[in-house]
């Protein structure tokens, strides 16, 4: 099915293919799409738990004594708010224009070390921009390619998981706050996630991995490939990057205004004068979600066609296996109203603007037009 | 190993043609297809009444990932499009050369005959030479 070309591959690579793994290309790597239905794997995470392969994102250790004023540099969101060891953080890395390099979690572990989770595809020129702007704060970058990440997600996620360790060690995964990880001897376990559900992301050595995933599965968690991890994570309301954002576009256009914290005046993040300036003047397009309501199915690149205002495009579109209908993120004129219609080959189809997340902790969020729960 | 019957003609874009004892076809796209299509959410068929040339897009199926066009294995006239696809489209997956099927067609005068169709050995070969 595939050429000859051989992208990188994770520790879990080969039990991917005994698993009988559809393999793809995803940002140089080669990485599991599906392992049998993907609408099966969606819904195993959703109604009970799943595991994911993300050891193709890469991650990075900052050390140093000045490396909280360093990332206060680097980064639109403040580690400043980051007070309890562990603790994560979402944000956004910018260009000098308020482009998005990319986008990426933050975990504090102490004063002189920060761990930085960057995607897959952006490695390399993430690793370049970190390092060129990391020497004048003296900060270490260390990537850590001896680790494998596993992530766990779903209702029965945490529970399961736990199972894998030692009694102190699963009291302590479980008693983690949202958002919060924790170095359990040699694995570091994060509450953390990128499908709506409840769930651990656990960074463990690359030896750990194989065996670890076994024992899931042997306690009743699917593997679960990339096509699901989309799914999910559009039901979610999570952008993917290169789909949703990139260098070319701010955060504000993003739906991640949240992520940037303009807050206090004085810190002057890279990116910093560039949004201000769009906060000044407001920004001409909003990301939002859409819902079509006739049948097809939204794809990204797809024609927005606004009434009186003009066009926008789809970002990210697929079929929601929970809402069965399908959803999207498109770029539109931030004046834009409900009612929106899709360019689907040449038709001209109907699509009403809702606020995602669609869908999180198992539950639909989208109300129909009568606004009732669906 | 996608399954191949003996009582249907192939093309290399992955549609079947079963002939029918009165002189049309029904079509529609092959276990191989969609197995790699995977989950199927979304079939469009043609209208009746719509004249097809022959390798025309005269149908799309859309999985999770990824939309596909179906093209016209040989020129004719649509009689009847599957309606049942609409609201069932996995009927594809799990019964792809049955229930599943896409569209008849009454085939053009001599449209059969100069269609570029395999028999199930070649199309055998094609899959082999794709790797699956």
């Amino acid at each position: 099915m595939r050429g000859d070309a051989v992208g990188r591959q994770t520790p879990l690579f080969k039990l991917h293919q005994e698993l009988g793994a559809r393999i793809v290309d995803f940002g140089g790597w080669d990485m599991p799409v599906q392992y049998g239905s993907q609408i099966g794997e969606h819904h195993a995470v959703r109604r009970a738990a799943g595991v994911f392969d993300v050891s193709h994102m890469c991650v990075v250790d900052l050390t140093g004594a000045r490396v909280r004023a360093f990332l206060q540099h680097l980064l639109a969101n403040d580690v400043a708010k980051l007070k309890v060891a562990g603790k994560a953080l979402y944000s956004c890395m910018l260009n000098e224009r308020g482009g998005v390099i990319d986008d990426l979690i933050v975990y504090y572990l102490s004063e002189s070390w920060y761990r930085l989770v960057v995607n897959a595809g952006t490695r390399d020129k993430d690793l370049a921009w970190i390092r060129a702007h990391a020497a004048a704060f003296a900060v270490e970058v260390s990537e850590r390619a001896d680790l494998a990440m596993l992530a766990i997600q779903g209702p029965e996620a945490r529970e399961k998981a736990a199972q894998l360790l030692n009694a102190a060690d699963a009291a302590a995964a479980l008693a983690l706050e949202s958002f919060v990880g924790r170095q359990l001897g040699s694995w570091f376990v994060a509450r953390t996630g990128y499908t709506g559900e409840d769930g651990f992301e656990i960074m463990m050595p690359a030896q750990d991995a194989v065996s670890a995933w076994r024992s899931l599965n042997a306690l009743g968690v699917a593997s679960c490939g990339l096509g699901a991890r989309d799914t999910l994570r559009l039901e979610a309301g999570m952008n993917l990057y290169g789909n949703d954002m990139d260098e070319n576009t701010q955060p504000f256009e993003s739906a991640l205004g949240w992520t940037v914290a303009l807050a206090p005046a004085a810190r002057g993040f890279i990116g910093r004068e560039a949004l201000e300036g769009i906060v000044r003047s407001g920004s001409p397009a909003k990301l939002v979600g859409l819902l079509l309501e006739d049948r097809g199915v939204l794809r990204s690149h797809q024609k927005v066609l606004i009434p009186r205002l003009g066009e926008g495009e789809i970002t990210s579109g697929s079929f929601s296996p929970t809402l069965e209908r399908s959803i999207a993120f498109a770029r539109v004129p931030c004046a834009t109203g409900p009612k929106v219609q899709v360019d689907i080959r040449g038709k001209l189809l109907n699509a009403r603007v809702v606020k995602p997340p669609f869908v999180r902790r198992g539950k639909s969020l989208v109300t129909d037009s009568e606004g009732t729960q669906r | 190993m996608s399954s191949v019957p003996e009582d249907l003609k192939y093309t290399k874009s992955h549609e079947w043609v079963r002939a029918r004892p009165d002189g049309t076809v029904e079509i529609g796209i092959t276990d191989h297809a969609q197995h790699a299509l995977g989950d199927l959410v979304y079939v469009e068929v043609p209208d009746a009444g719509r004249v097809l040339v022959a390798g025309e897009a005269c149908a799309v199926v859309e999985s999770v990932k990824a939309a596909s066009d179906v093209y016209a294995p040989l020129a004719g006239q649509v009689i009847v499009g599957n309606s049942k696809l609409a609201a069932e489209p996995e009927t594809v997956n799990t019964d792809s050369y049955g229930e599943g099927w896409l569209m008849r067609l009454r085939p053009a005068p001599g449209a059969l005959e100069a269609a570029a169709l395999m028999s199930p050995a070649d199309y055998r070969k094609v899959l082999d030479a794709e790797g699956g």
